[in-house]
């Protein structure tokens, strides 16, 4: 007798992974490169119009904004998560009580973003919120919605964004600096090296990898941010806040009728600079 | 003395910072147990203080409009378990796979797997909404399971399939010695043994799925189907922002991911550093 010849047992492991992430992501994915290539009048394609919608999008004045602010996003929170987070894991190496504070540091990364969005609109309101009555307090301005108002509104989100986002860089810096053994630090205080000297050349070398975690994530994050714009100014006023994934959902799911072909170049445009992103901060690690 | 000097600086500095990064908390939290009167006047101010769960009430019950907090609350739920689960399940299948059976082309479908990990969801919401559309899953929680799970598959296959590879190949050498099948092995064997990085893995899930806003959003329109995460925008009032109902309504919906953030929280955290490496 032969044995009839059957799929191996890794085949039906692989088998329902395979058909979930070919159904909602490998398939979708494809799709939207096709939509991207069509007019669409509602949820019907209408004719081919190969790259027009690409420059339809890329002259509109909203979505070249949505870009700016993207990329400022990408250039205030950054930094300044990465800056803070590694500041706030030296700091607390030998402080009493580190944990408990490490814990309310991180809690802005557990709560859903959309509450990051309100306690963002929260804290800069005019009538309840806590920035007014420090800066007033001091004299420094009138109170105002800092949300609401054009110049300040994207600054205002991005650094409250950087409140929510410091807990995850300070996590990982606290992790990496776990992981350096006790030794280089006897041994270089041994030699006679200053505590500055320390942190300059032993500690920061040996924290590259968790800097590299911390800013691609960072940067993704900046990339994909959509929630807590959505909630705490819907990009408003006028155009001000706007940033790419909000310009996305409105052209596909807000506005009647939806533009399709147009929602679509604007997520490839989000994917592909996430790639790109990706990939050069892979590439400056070796 | 200098020493204990610069102790004394460094304290403050870090107990200054804890207190600036709690204070929007803790004013979340005032608000939500105060009148509206009074919060017009800064929840900071003590003068006049009668706290009350009046706006709890309020969120909890229908008096802010359909949906009330308790059912979206629910819906939370409803969504957020089964995300958690399946995808658990049906990734550590194929994880197991990866970490122990070798095949054609394994390496190549892993790393377009882990490569999609980062795939912003906006490349792909368009057609996943005509397909639900088209097989009438759109505005149904089954249809949202079903694409949060799949979400959630990319990054769990990774987590596993490294843990899987730190873990012994004798004891399951032996089982298989023994005659058990590689289903067996894989039950009553890797699984048990897994139970620190699914702790991890589960308590993440759980948190992003349960904070997803923008899956939601687009994918649940009946008030009555809605999450707790909608329900905070749709708050506001007409005329003026009901700080009260809205800081009510956040506090409950941020309970569930906290809590499981403070139960498990040594396996979460490793679970963020772990995956975040990658």
């Amino acid at each position: 007798m032969v044995k009839k010849a059957s799929p191996p047992v890794f085949f039906y492991f692989l088998l329902p992974s395979l058909i979930m992430i070919g159904i909602f992501i490998i398939y979708p994915l494809i799709y939207t490169f096709c939509m991207s290539l069509f007019y669409w009048k509602g949820r019907t394609i209408v004719s081919f119009v190969g790259i027009s919608n690409y420059l339809d999008v890329f002259g509109r004045n909203n979505i070249q904004e949505a870009l700016v602010h993207n990329f400022l996003w990408i250039m205030i929170h950054v930094p300044l998560c990465t800056i803070l987070g590694l500041f706030l894991a030296l700091l607390l190496r030998n402080i009493r009580g580190s944990s408990i504070i490490k814990t309310v540091i991180f809690l802005a990364m557990v709560i859903p973003p959309v509450i990051g969005g309100i306690l963002i609109r929260f804290i800069f309101d005019v009538d309840v919120g806590v920035v007014n009555a420090v800066l007033g307090a001091i004299g420094l301005v009138k109170p105002r919605t800092w949300t609401n108002l054009p110049d300040t509104a994207l600054f205002s989100l991005i650094f409250g964004s950087v409140w929510l986002w410091t807990g995850f860089s300070m996590t990982i810096y606290a992790a990496g600096l776990e992981a350096i053994p006790k030794e280089f630090y006897e041994a270089a205080k041994i030699d006679g090296a200053s505590d500055t000297k320390i942190i300059w050349h032993i500690t920061l070398p040996l924290l590259k990898p968790a800097t590299i975690t911390v800013v691609v994530m960072n940067i993704l994050y900046a990339l994909k941010i959509f929630d807590i714009v959505y909630v705490a100014t819907m990009g408003g006023p006028g155009s001000a806040s706007t940033v790419l994934a909000l310009e996305m959902y409105i052209e596909a799911f807000y506005n009647i009728p939806p533009n399709f072909g147009a929602a679509a170049v604007i997520a490839i445009l989000i994917g592909l600079l996430t790639l790109v992103f990706t990939i050069f901060m892979r590439r400056m690690v070796k | 003395m200098r020493i204990r000097k610069f102790t004394i600086i460094i304290h403050m500095i870090a107990y200054l910072i804890a207190l600036i990064w709690v204070l929007p908390f803790l004013g979340l939290f005032m608000t939500s147990i105060r009148d509206y009167s009074e919060i017009a006047l800064g929840w900071w101010k003590f003068e006049k203080f009668n706290p009350t769960l009046d706006a709890y009430n309020a969120v909890w019950n229908i008096l802010t409009g359909p949906p009330s907090m308790m059912v979206s609350l629910l819906n939370s739920f409803i969504i957020s378990v089964p995300s958690t689960i399946i995808p658990i399940f049906v990734a550590s299948l194929s994880a197991y796979s990866f970490a122990r059976f070798s095949f054609k082309l394994r390496d190549m479908l892993f790393l377009t797997i882990v490569v999609l990990m980062s795939l912003p969801a906006q490349m792909v919401i368009m057609p996943i909404y005509f397909l639900m559309a088209e097989v009438g899953l759109l505005d149904t929680h089954l249809g949202l399971i079903l694409l949060h799970s799949s979400f959630g598959l990319p990054w769990i296959i990774l987590f596993l399939r490294n843990y899987f590879r730190t873990l012994p190949v004798e004891v399951e050498e032996a089982a298989r010695i023994d005659g058990a099948s590689d289903f067996r092995i894989y039950w009553q064997i890797v699984i048990p043994m897994s139970i620190p990085a699914l702790a991890s893995i589960a308590a993440l899930q759980f948190n992003w799925v349960w904070n997803d806003f923008l899956f939601a959003l687009i994918f649940l329109q009946t008030p009555e189907k809605k999450v707790a995460t909608q329900l905070l925008p749709m708050l506001r009032g007409r005329y003026y922002v009901r700080w009260d109902y809205i800081a009510a309504a956040s506090i409950i919906t941020m309970i569930p991911p906290v809590l499981i953030f403070a139960l498990l929280q040594k396996y979460y955290v490793k679970g963020i550093v772990t995956i975040t490496k990658g």
